[in-house]
């Protein structure tokens, strides 16, 4: 389950998902963060900040292992569309 | 069903209160994640540099954690959610089936399913007609 945090004037920390924290191990891993996944390919991991129904928690990706997940990025918040 | 954006938590409380439960009566059901640094963006090949935000990217996770469908677009245009739930509901049968079934294009919940194997090969004509794919 999401652990809930209770939020402050920090902001909150980011963990860096397994392909950024592979970037420092040299240029040819860095080729590939620019490159988009792969469909058949694991979906990779993170953990985030977010809003749920009134409370703020923290949520990994890894926590829904189990489930099927819809992931949707988009630019912003009041963006009209 | 994840949400992500560069926004902060707050803010993603701010558009929940005052227009997003407007427009449906209700909390946003899902969790809006916030990827300030824009990481997870990155890893998944989406987050655009130039604006320093990320574009309309939608990934389909199965309960392995394996990514079987994408789509992005540029901010101007909205996705097609009946799609995204079309496509979520064909990965579901496949996946049910073991891989002994596959979704023809425009395959909608109830309409005929393919099963490949060495009959099948050259005879797809026989048993499944091109207008299928326009059917609603």
């Amino acid at each position: 389950m999401p652990e809930e945090f209770k939020p402050g004037c920090q902001r909150p920390p980011i963990k860096k998902t397994n392909v950024e924290t592979d970037i420092a191990a040299g240029p040819v891993v860095k080729e590939a963060k620019k490159s988009m996944v792969k469909v058949g390919k694991p979906a990779p991991d993170f953990t985030a900040p977010a809003f749920h129904q009134g409370k703020f928690v923290n949520i990994g990706l890894s926590e829904l292992k189990g489930k099927w997940v819809v992931l949707c990025f988009y630019p912003g918040d009041y963006t009209f569309v | 069903m994840l949400s992500v954006s560069v926004d902060s938590v707050f803010v993603h409380k701010m558009w929940n209160d005052n227009e997003l439960s407007k427009m449906i009566g209700h909390d946003i059901p899902f969790m809006m994640c916030s990827d300030q640094d824009g990481s997870i963006g990155k890893a998944y090949g989406i987050y655009d540099e130039d604006s320093g935000v990320e574009t309309r990217g939608r990934f389909i996770i199965d309960p392995d954690g394996i990514i079987q469908g994408f789509e992005v677009l540029t901010p101007p245009v909205g996705r097609n959610v009946k799609e995204s739930l079309r496509q979520l509901q064909a990965f579901q049968l496949v996946r049910a089936s073991g891989g002994t079934e596959a979704t023809p294009s425009g395959w909608k919940p109830g309409k005929q399913t393919l099963k490949p194997g060495p009959d099948l090969v050259g005879n797809v004509w026989q048993v499944w007609k091109v207008e299928q794919a326009f059917e609603d």
